[in-house]
């Protein structure tokens, strides 16, 4: 299941949500990651931009990945502003034993970092600035650069 | 005729061309003095779907897009 929501996530709704969908499915193991807008270098918040297409072709390749674990997964990603001190990412992993949902979270929020197809700026003075240098370049990148 | 679309922080409107191959789209954009500082940056998709070759080709209708560096979360 992946979600986008306009501005910021409502944690304690989504995970809770989550927790009684799965509540009967006999999983021994429900591991959420958060994350949360801290405040630093005076930023107001961020802000979101996703391309969906993409975004889901990735998504539904890792449930592919997740389903001969026995494990499966859940995102929530907000779109557009969310300031410090609210949130912007939910990941979780619901598996039969934890070591699974353990390794799984992982590998799943960190190729989530290096792949997804969402965009970063910084909110700061009125104005909307890309995170360019805490950003990654997908797998790949370069290709027309590469072309002589 | 084909387009390029360009994501994310990249303010740059469609662009409509004919290509044969993303080739002919990398010989384009490398002259665009707009793109310079993202081509050698950018994933490359088309129709939604990521790809690794210049030599993938291109049909009517298709659409390419680039992707420059991410970070969600």
């Amino acid at each position: 299941m992946l979600e986008l929501h306009d501005g910021a996530l409502n944690v304690p709704e989504i995970l809770t949500r989550w927790y009684a969908q799965e509540s009967a499915s006999n999983y021994g193991a429900y591991i959420p990651f958060v994350g949360t807008v801290r405040d630093e270098d005076g930023i107001e918040g961020l802000s979101f931009d996703v391309y969906e297409p993409i975004l889901n072709s990735w998504f539904d390749a890792w449930v592919a990945k997740a389903e001969p674990l026995g494990a499966i997964l859940k995102m929530a990603h907000s779109r557009g502003d969310v300031l410090v001190h609210e949130s912007s990412y939910i990941a979780a992993v619901f598996s039969p034993k934890r070591r699974v949902a353990l390794e799984t979270i992982e590998r799943f929020v960190e190729d989530f970092k290096a792949s997804a197809p969402i965009w970063k700026y910084d909110l700061r003075g009125g104005e909307r600035l890309y995170a360019r240098e805490r950003s990654t370049a997908i797998a790949g990148a370069g290709l027309l650069g590469r072309a002589q | 005729m084909i387009t390029v679309e360009f994501l994310g922080p990249i303010q740059k409107p469609v662009l409509s061309m004919e290509a044969s191959s993303l080739r002919d789209v990398a010989d384009l954009l490398r002259q665009d003095d707009e793109m310079a500082q993202w081509i050698d940056s950018c994933a490359v998709a088309v129709n939604d779907t990521l790809v690794a070759s210049l030599d993938t080709v291109l049909e009517d209708g298709d659409r390419v897009s680039l992707l420059p560096p991410v970070c969600g979360g």
